[in-house]
């Protein structure tokens, strides 16, 4: 006891007079930061590797390694506060979804997005749109009744106002305030939120009611199979057989079908968080909402562009609810075998 | 330049929730708002132990990290604030917050979410107009030169709140004072040194030894209990 004493005694005596020696003030700093470390945040290191050891070794003295192992395995306890989860000291999978949604989804969105935009502009350029392979009849087929057109039409319109809402949620804190300014970006960002949270369950509604009154046109067959293999008329020169809707646009309906309603689902989860819904489910909901939305968005793409600017005379068919007789011929010409006789005279619909 | 941080002695915390009534008392946040909260874990076992908590105003901050209107930012104190101009409550800060710190106040229609509230180290907000700033964000005690009145307050000092060194020095002070084996810390020099072996004069040397800050050299052995 004595002999220990008196060398401890020197030690410090030496330590004293000699200064501090840059190792041991090395040594002092990791000792502080493991200090905070161990009081404020749950250290899985500490509750794995020394766990049996270093809880006999601080017992009774603070908060030892079985409390840390509670804390961290989200163990409720006592609080007067009655905030929802506030008995939970460590929200454990916070970091978990930080790490997923920064490092992947977000970076992942935008190479989805940007894939998708930089194929089509390669497509528009190297192939450039698909023109009409004959010369306008001057005589239209109904295509799309006026119920359809509105639910189309609706569901867009909704499904792009998310979309860049949504767009903005996830990425526009990066260029907006940079570009705009502070008072704009404060006013959009907020209009985004209302927007995004109030137009989602509309779209919800127009999309389901879309997928159930367009199901009938969306089982696959045969035909599909072999518009698949052509790649609808990229792989051969002759353009391949479809029905009234051919095989692509089939796999853009399931792919709205299970994607939109996926995302409907999460979103639904993030929009309402009054049914009690605990921050770990909103993790997960928030994690799905992005991945699912911006696939969709980044597929949507490739609609729009056969819709529109890449193949001619198939906005018509949105637009007006007819199309001409060539443009029946040659994308969907089985569909047109059907109705050929019902075509009229372009002047009576318009 | 200081870094702030809390930190929670749970040696010495006895759930007296002072802390909790000082920090609502202070910052006199909305009905339903409880900034800072006592968890007390294994109660009634003789392993209870409570800790205090409310924002820890992390370095790198999980909030900061999601934030999608970009609406933190930390001082030069390393105090995390926010603008709640720009919070749009969506909630993300909630879902990475380690601590479950972030709160929502007054559910909109169908539960909106309305602008996150959290400790601010008693350090209001972004606000220019003193008033507003109060209002807004609750007390600015670090203008005027005090620190968080939840740890000011602490009956038993176990809540400390200011310079991350400082802090961690008093906090080891009193580890090696309560002169457990190792003093928590395996990394200690020096033998076995548990309350019962090692004298008064030689746990002071060991804590003058290790504390860095100069004002600790002063202590005389009167305190020495009472610092453990």
């Amino acid at each position: 006891m004595n002999t220990y004493t008196t060398q401890t005694g020197s030690t410090l005596r030496g330590a004293r007079s000699t200064g501090i020696s840059p190792v041991q003030r090395l040594k002092m700093v990791a000792i502080s930061l493991l200090a905070l470390l161990c009081l404020t945040l749950s250290s899985t290191l500490w509750a794995s590797t020394e766990a049996s050891d270093a809880e006999n070794r601080v017992k009774g003295n603070f908060a030892g390694a079985g409390y840390w192992r509670e804390v961290s395995d989200g163990t409720e306890g006592y609080t007067t506060s009655k905030g929802r989860e506030h008995g939970k000291l460590i929200n454990v999978s916070g970091e978990t979804w930080r790490d997923w949604r920064n490092r992947w989804v977000s970076p992942g969105g935008l190479y989805a997005i940007g894939g998708s935009l930089g194929l089509l502009t390669l497509v528009y350029l190297l192939i450039g749109p698909l023109k009409l392979d004959k010369p306008r009849t001057g005589k239209v087929v109904e295509r799309w009744k006026r119920f359809d057109r509105t639910m189309h039409w609706f569901v867009a319109i909704t499904f792009l106002i998310l979309g860049f809402s949504g767009f903005l949620i996830m990425y526009g804190k990066h260029f907006v305030p940079d570009l705009f300014g502070y008072t704009f970006w404060k006013n959009l960002i907020a209009f985004c939120k209302l927007a995004h949270n109030y137009i989602g369950p509309i779209f919800s509604l127009g999309l389901i009611v879309m997928l159930i009154s367009w199901m009938k046109h969306n089982f696959f067959n045969k035909v599909d199979l072999k518009w698949f293999l052509q790649g609808g008329g990229i792989i051969g020169n002759k353009h391949p057989s479809a029905g009234f809707l051919n095989g692509g646009e089939k796999g853009w309906y399931w792919l709205l079908f299970f994607g939109g309603l996926t995302v409907v689902g999460s979103g639904l989860v993030l929009d309402f968080p009054i049914f009690g819904q605990l921050r770990d489910t909103m993790q997960w909901a928030n994690l799905i909402h992005g991945v699912s939305s911006l696939l969709l968005l980044a597929a949507s793409f490739g609609h729009i562009y056969i819709g529109t600017i890449g193949s001619e005379g198939a906005l018509e068919g949105m637009k007006t609810g007819y199309v001409d007789e060539t443009w029946a011929k040659q994308h969907h010409d089985l569909w047109y075998e059907e109705v050929k006789d019902q075509a009229v005279d372009e002047k009576e619909v318009r | 330049m200081a870094k702030m941080k809390f930190l929670c002695d749970s040696e010495r915390c006895i759930e007296c929730n002072g802390c909790v009534t000082a920090c609502k008392n202070a910052n006199e946040t909305e009905w339903g708002i409880q900034r800072r909260r006592v968890v007390t874990l294994d109660d009634g076992e003789p392993t209870e132990t409570s800790i205090s908590v409310a924002c820890m105003h992390c370095t790198d901050a999980p909030c900061m990290a999601v934030c999608p209107t970009d609406c933190f930012y930390q001082t030069d104190d390393g105090i995390v604030l926010h603008d709640k101009d720009l919070c749009i409550g969506c909630g993300y800060c909630l879902f990475a917050c380690p601590f479950g710190a972030p709160q929502f106040p007054t559910e909109g229609a169908f539960g909106e979410r309305g602008k996150m509230d959290k400790c601010t180290f008693c350090a209001g907000g972004p606000e220019e107009d003193p008033i507003v700033e109060k209002e807004k964000y609750g007390a600015n005690r670090i203008k005027e030169g005090k620190l968080p009145l939840c740890a000011e307050m602490c009956s038993t000092k176990a809540l400390l709140a200011g310079d991350a060194q400082v802090v961690s020095d008093i906090f080891r002070e009193r580890v090696v004072y309560r002169g457990h084996k190792d003093g928590a810390w395996s990394s200690l020099e020096g033998g076995a040194a548990t309350p019962g072996q090692m004298s008064q004069e030689e746990m002071a040397a060991r804590a003058e030894a290790f504390a860095t800050d100069a004002t600790f050299a002063s202590n005389t052995k009167g305190d020495i209990i009472a610092k453990a």
